[in-house]
């Protein structure tokens, strides 16, 4: 079901994000249950439980832990924007997307590996990055530039 | 819609789609993607990144259980949720990014502006508590230039109405100047038409530096 596989790794992204136990545990409860209210508006042919699931903790988040107004909350509705763009979904299945980003990331160089995941999971800015790591702005964001650039071509790859 | 040239730099777009961008910062690249289809697309594939890694967390064990009763609940309430289907790519009939316009209305005449210098009116939106950093449109007058001045940090600028014109290039309604501190310039507003931009300013720290006004 649902909430035991994915509530524990919610609760995972809410604590790396800065949150008590107990309110990481709080709003994976609440990202669960967004889940459940939106789940009519929600097809299961586009777009993955995980994606759906870690756009809606994303947004959450920001509300929540930061207390911010979430200015660009993602479209939690993948669909959408999908159809606007037929290509990538179509021809390979989400499944295989993610396992080829994830296996991206796993090679990439240290360095940039660290800015990615800083930046993501942590939910630092640009700057709390370059802070933290002692390291110039121009430094971070060129990190993160050719993270992408690896990520970006092996999905245009895909695409081909 | 004219054709935009400048785009928020790509470890720009990255912090959006991580979610971790400092709330002014957001709102500039939350306006520019509701009118930009080709940022909107690369922010999916940056947000296929965090899925990537949140799908590889560690798994905290959960002690609560499912909030079935909650959940049954909230069935009652799915249609009131399908506003939110339109969260993204929208802009109001008055051409103002609706992200914008939720918060300052539709027509930029009627914003409270406050006259700075000649020529020169602004806006300061209000953020919520404890964000650092400033947002504010600007308006500047047909033909006046902005005084020449560097930046403290970070500045993040979208062209609404207008254009600008600065020692990078001429920006147009939609294009984003992704100014890093290094950057000293001294924009010009198009001499027809005048200019009004949305810009995010970071500061060092809420307690350091300049305090936000």
């Amino acid at each position: 079901m649902l909430f035991q596989t994915y509530a524990p790794r919610v609760k995972s992204y809410m604590m790396r994000q800065g949150a008590d136990p107990n309110t990481a545990e709080e709003l994976a409860q609440e990202t669960l249950l967004t889940v459940w209210r939106k789940a009519e508006l929600y097809s299961g042919d586009k777009g993955s439980a995980t994606t759906w699931i870690f756009t809606i903790a994303r947004n959450l988040r920001i509300d929540r832990l930061r207390r911010e107004v979430a200015w660009q909350p993602l479209p939690d509705d993948i669909e959408e924007e999908a159809s606007a763009d037929p290509a990538p979904d179509e021809i390979v299945s989400e499944h295989e997307r993610r396992d080829r980003v994830q296996a991206v990331l796993a090679e990439l160089p240290a360095d940039q590996a660290e800015v990615v995941t800083l930046a993501y999971v942590e939910g630092l800015s640009h700057s709390e990055i370059a802070a933290r790591l002692g390291l110039p702005l121009g430094t971070v964001k060129s990190r993160m530039r050719l993270a992408y650039q690896k990520i970006r071509g092996e999905l245009e790859v895909l695409n081909r | 819609m004219t054709t935009i040239t400048h785009h928020p730099d790509i470890s720009t777009l990255m912090c959006c789609a991580a979610g971790s961008q400092p709330e002014a910062f957001a709102a500039v690249v939350a306006s520019h993607l509701a009118l930009c289809p080709a940022c909107r697309e690369e922010v999916r594939h940056m947000q296929e990144i965090g899925v990537a890694l949140f799908d590889k967390l560690e798994p905290v064990p959960v002690s609560c259980q499912p909030p079935v009763v909650a959940m049954r609940a909230a069935e009652a309430d799915i249609g009131s949720l399908q506003a939110d289907r339109e969260a993204i790519a929208d802009i109001c009939k008055t051409g103002v990014p609706m992200p914008l316009a939720k918060h300052v209305g539709c027509c930029l005449h009627d914003v409270p502006w406050q006259t700075v210098a000649p020529g020169i009116a602004t806006y300061t939106i209000p953020l919520s508590r404890g964000c650092y950093g400033t947002l504010k449109l600007v308006m500047v007058q047909p033909g006046i230039a902005l005084p020449l001045h560097g930046h403290t940090g970070a500045e993040l600028t979208l062209v609404l109405t207008g254009s600008y014109t600065d020692e990078i290039g001429t920006f147009r309604a939609g294009d984003v100047a992704d100014l890093d501190e290094e950057v000293t310039h001294r924009p010009v507003a198009c001499p027809q038409n005048g200019c009004v931009c949305l810009t995010a300013s970071a500061c060092e720290a809420p307690f350091e530096g300049k305090k936000p006004d």
